[in-house]
C-alpha cells in the first residue's frame, strides 16, 4: 500500500489529497490514506489537506482528534490490539491485558522503549463468541491469552 | 477414469480465520495434493456456529458433511474416512432449530461468486420490486413489519416512506455497518458471507425511495468485511447491477464504502452523518430527521446492515411471509448473537418470541466454563444486566422494555459466577467516558464522575450508591443520545440485581 514511499513527504500526501478530494466528504478517507502510507498522520499535512479541502489548521486536527484511528505520531513497529469489551471480559479478556501489557512493562496506548510494540485496546472485534480476541498487525486471533500473542510477537523485529 | 469431483467448503469469514481456517485451508491443499486427490476448494463466509469453527463441509457426490472444530492435523483424518464427521450442517440441533431468512446463504454460497448468489434465491426480490411502484415497494416493507435492526426498532417502512415523500435532487441511503455493540457480529457475518444480500437491499431501497446513491459505513475494526464488501461492489458495477441502468431497467444505483475511524459514538446515525461528511463524529440534535435532511443535507434513510439485508427475503418471499414469524409488534426473525462465557457461541437466526433462558441456556448451552450462569448483558453496552430469574422474558422488543431492558441489535453475552457486576458497571461509565461525543454534559461529565462514584462504593463509602443513583438519572434525563441516556442501563440493572457485588445487602440497595 506504500505507493508513496520513496517521494517527499509533502508530495506524497499531495498526491493522496489529489487522488480523494473529489470524493463526496473526503476528509476521512484522506486521513485513512494517509495514516495508511505514513502509519500517522504528519504534522505537514494539515496546511495541505486544509488548503485543498478549504479548512482551517484547527478544524482538520479536531476531526483528528476527535477520532481514536488517528495518531499524530508513529506507533511501535508492530501493533497489538487487544479486545476489552464484554464478551471478552466475560471469558478473561482482562488478565490476558494485564499479563501482556505487564510482560511488555507498557500501559494501554503505550509502546515499548525500543520501538517495536505498541498495545492498543480495541473495543470489540466482531469475534464476541470466541474470545479473548485480539489482532495482532491486523491478524484475527481468537481465543487468546498471553502467550500466544508472545508467539506470535516472537521473531518480529 | 476420474472419480466425481470432491468440494471442500472452508470458512474465510473472521473468527473462523481467527480461530485458524487458512491454516486449515491450507493444509487440506497440502494434503489433496499428496494424495494426488483433484478437489475444489471453496471459502465461504460462517454456519454461525462459531464453537465448531473452523468448520469444514466435504462434499463427495453425495451432500455437505460437516466436520469441526479442524486443525491441520485432524486433515489427514478427514480425507482417510476416519474422521468423526458431524453430519449434514442442517441436522445439528442449533441450526436444525433456526429460521434462517437473512442468513439462509450465509455459509452455503461463495460470497463473491454473483451467479452462486442467484442460485440460492438471489435478485429474485429485486426483480420483482423492479415491476413495482415505489409506493407499493414501501408498502411491501410496512406489510413486512420490519422494524430496525440496529437498535432503536423504528419501523423500516415509515422511515422509507418519509424519503419517498420527500422532494429532493438528490437523495442517499447510508447503511450503518458501524457494529460496535460487544456481543454483536450479524452485520459483519453477512458482510463477509453474503454482500450481494446486502447490496440488493440498499438497491430497492434506493428504489423505493427515489434515492440514487448509496454509501456503506463501516468500522475500521472490520478489514475482512470492508474487503469483501468492496470487491463485491466491483462486481456488481461490472456486471450492471449497480449503475445507471439496473439490471436493464433504465434505473439508478451506485454505492460506494466509507471506513470509520475506531469511534463508537459514530454508530448512532446523525453522528455517522457527520462522519461521512468528513467532520468530528459529534451527535446532532433531532429535528431535522435525517429522513428529511441528511447526510450533506439530502434527505437520507439511515439503516442498519441486518434492516437492509433483509429486504431481499421480504420481496422473495412475500412480505406475509416474513410477517407470519415473531410476537407481538416484533415480525419477523431476528438474528440473535450468542457470546462471551457460552459454550456453544454464535449467530442464531429465529422468530421473535423465543425465552431468553432458552437461548442462554438449551441453545447456548451454558457457560463455557461449565460454571453456573451469573448474568447476561442483552442489547451491546447500553443494554441491561438480566439475571437467571428473569430468563422467561420472551426475545422480543416490547418484552425486553417492560423488564427494564432492551434487545438493541440482539447480542446476548454470557457471564458465569465469577463475574464482578460492581466492575462491568465501573467498565459501563469508563466505556461511556471514553467514547462520549462530548455534547452534553451530563453524558461527558457524568461518565467521569459514575466511575469515581463507584470506585467509592468498592472503597465502602455507604452514600455512594445513593449518588450512583442521582447521576444515573441525570444522565437518562439529560443525554441528547442513548450512549449517555442508556448507559444507566447496564449500571443500574447490575447495582439492583447483584447488590451483593456492591457491597450491599439487598434491603440497603431498594
Ligand atoms: C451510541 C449509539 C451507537 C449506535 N450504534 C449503532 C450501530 O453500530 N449500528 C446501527 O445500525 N445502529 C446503531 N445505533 C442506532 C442508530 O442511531 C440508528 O437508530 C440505526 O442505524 C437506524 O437503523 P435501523 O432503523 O435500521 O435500525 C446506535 C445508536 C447510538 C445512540
Ligand atoms: S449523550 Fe453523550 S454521546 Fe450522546 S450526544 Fe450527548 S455527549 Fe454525545
Ligand atoms: S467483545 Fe471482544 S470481540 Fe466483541
Amino acid at each position: 500500500m506504500r505507493q508513496t514511499e520513496g517521494k517527499p513527504q509533502a508530495e506524497g500526501i499531495h498526491d493522496i489529497i489529489r487522488s480523494l478530494q473529489h470524493l463526496e466528504g473526503p476528509l476521512l478517507p484522506i486521513l485513512h490514506a494517509i495514516q495508511t502510507a505514513y502509519d500517522h498522520i504528519p504534522e505537514a499535512a494539515l496546511p495541505l489537506i486544509g488548503d485543498a479541502l478549504n479548512l482551517t489548521r484547527a478544524e482538520v486536527h479536531g476531526v483528528i482528534s476527535f477520532y481514536h484511528d488517528f495518531r499524530t505520531t508513529p506507533a511501535g513497529r508492530h501493533v497489538v490490539r487487544l479486545c476489552r469489551a464484554e464478551a471478552c471480559q466475560a471469558v478473561g479478556a482482562n488478565g490476558v491485558a494485564a499479563s501482556v501489557l505487564g510482560t511488555l512493562g507498557i500501559d494501554w496506548h503505550g509502546t515499548t522503549g525500543d520501538g517495536r510494540i505498541t498495545v492498543e485496546p480495541v473495543y470489540c472485534l466482531g469475534l464476541c463468541a470466541c474470545g479473548p480476541a485480539a489482532m495482532v498487525n491486523g491478524k484475527v486471533i481468537g481465543r487468546t491469552d498471553a502467550a500466544r500473542i508472545g508467539r506470535e510477537l516472537e521473531g518480529l523485529t | 477414469m476420474s472419480r466425481p469431483l470432491i468440494k471442500v467448503y472452508v470458512p474465510l469469514d473472521s473468527a473462523a480465520r481467527a480461530l485458524g481456517a487458512d491454516d486449515v485451508a491450507d493444509a487440506i491443499l497440502r494434503e489433496a495434493e499428496a494424495r494426488d486427490l483433484s478437489i475444489e476448494l471453496i471459502r465461504t463466509g460462517t454456519r454461525g456456529m462459531i464453537w465448531l469453527e473452523p468448520l469444514v463441509e466435504v462434499d463427495r457426490g453425495k451432500g455437505r458433511i460437516a466436520y469441526g472444530p479442524v486443525t491441520p492435523d485432524s486433515v489427514p483424518a478427514i480425507f482417510d474416512g476416519s474422521a468423526d464427521p458431524l453430519g449434514p450442517v442442517e441436522a445439528i440441533p442449533f441450526f436444525a432449530r433456526q429460521t434462517r431468512l437473512t442468513f439462509a446463504r450465509c455459509g452455503v454460497i461463495d460470497p463473491l461468486s454473483l451467479p452462486d448468489y442467484e442460485t440460492h434465491g438471489g435478485l429474485i426480490g429485486l426483480r420483482r420490486a423492479l415491476t413495482m411502484t415505489p409506493e407499493a415497494m414501501v408498502e411491501e416493507v410496512k406489510t413486512s413489519g420490519l422494524r430496525g435492526r440496529g437498535g432503536a426498532g423504528f419501523p423500516t417502512g415509515i422511515k422509507w416512506d418519509t424519503v419517498r415523500l420527500t422532494e429532493a435532487d438528490r437523495k442517499y441511503i447510508v447503511c450503518n455497518a458501524d457494529e460496535g455493540d460487544s456481543g454483536t457480529f450479524a452485520d459483519r457475518m453477512i458482510m463477509e458471507g453474503d454482500p450481494f444480500c446486502l447490496i440488493e437491499g440498499m438497491i430497492i431501497a434506493g428504489l423505493a425511495t427515489g434515492a440514487t446513491r448509496g454509501f456503506v459505513y463501516i468500522r475500521s475494526e472490520y478489514p475482512d468485511a470492508i474487503a469483501i464488501m468492496d470487491r463485491a461492489i466491483r462486481i456488481a458495477r461490472e456486471t450492471g447491477l449497480l449503475g445507471l441502468d439496473i439490471l436493464g431497467s433504465g434505473q439508478t444505483f451506485e454505492m460506494e464504502i466509507r471506513i470509520g475511524a475506531g469511534a463508537y459514538v459514530c454508530g448512532e446515525e446523525t453522528s455517522l452523518l457527520n462522519s461521512l461528511e468528513g467532520k468530528r463524529g459529534v451527535v446532532r440534535a433531532k429535528p431535522p430527521l435525517p429522513a428529511l435532511k441528511g447526510v450533506f443535507g439530502k434527505p437520507t434513510v439511515v439503516n442498519n446492515v441486518i434492516s437492509l439485508a433483509t429486504v431481499p427475503v421480504i420481496f422473495e418471499k412475500g412480505a406475509a411471509h416474513y410477517a407470519d414469524f415473531g410476537l407481538g409488534r416484533s415480525r419477523g426473525t431476528m438474528p440473535i448473537q450468542i457470546a462471551g462465557n457460552v459454550a456453544h457461541g454464535g449467530l442464531f437466526e429465529t422468530a421473535f418470541g423465543m425465552p431468553l433462558g432458552d437461548l442462554v441456556n438449551d441453545i447456548g448451552g451454558g457457560t463455557a466454563s461449565d460454571r453456573p450462569v451469573k448474568a447476561v448483558q442483552v442489547g451491546g453496552p447500553l443494554g441491561a444486566y438480566f439475571a437467571p430469574h428473569q430468563f422467561d422474558t420472551p426475545f422480543g422488543y416490547e418484552d425486553f422494555d417492560a423488564e427494564g431492558g432492551l434487545i438493541g441489535h440482539a447480542g446476548i453475552v454470557v457471564f458465569d459466577d465469577s463475574a464482578d457486576m460492581l466492575s462491568m458497571a465501573r467498565f459501563a461509565m469508563e466505556f461511556c467516558a471514553v467514547e462520549s461525543c462530548g455534547k452534553c454534559t451530563p453524558c461527558r461529565i457524568g461518565a467521569v464522575r459514575g466511575v469515581e462514584t463507584i470506585d467509592r462504593i468498592a472503597a465502602g463509602d455507604r452514600s455512594a450508591p445513593a449518588l450512583l443513583t442521582d447521576l444515573c438519572d441525570t444522565m437518562r434525563d439529560g443525554s441528547l443520545c442513548a450512549l449517555g441516556g442508556f448507559t444507566p442501563y447496564p449500571v443500574m440493572s447490575a447495582l439492583r440485581l447483584f447488590p451483593d457485588d456492591f457491597g450491599l445487602t439487598t434491603e440497603a440497595a431498594e
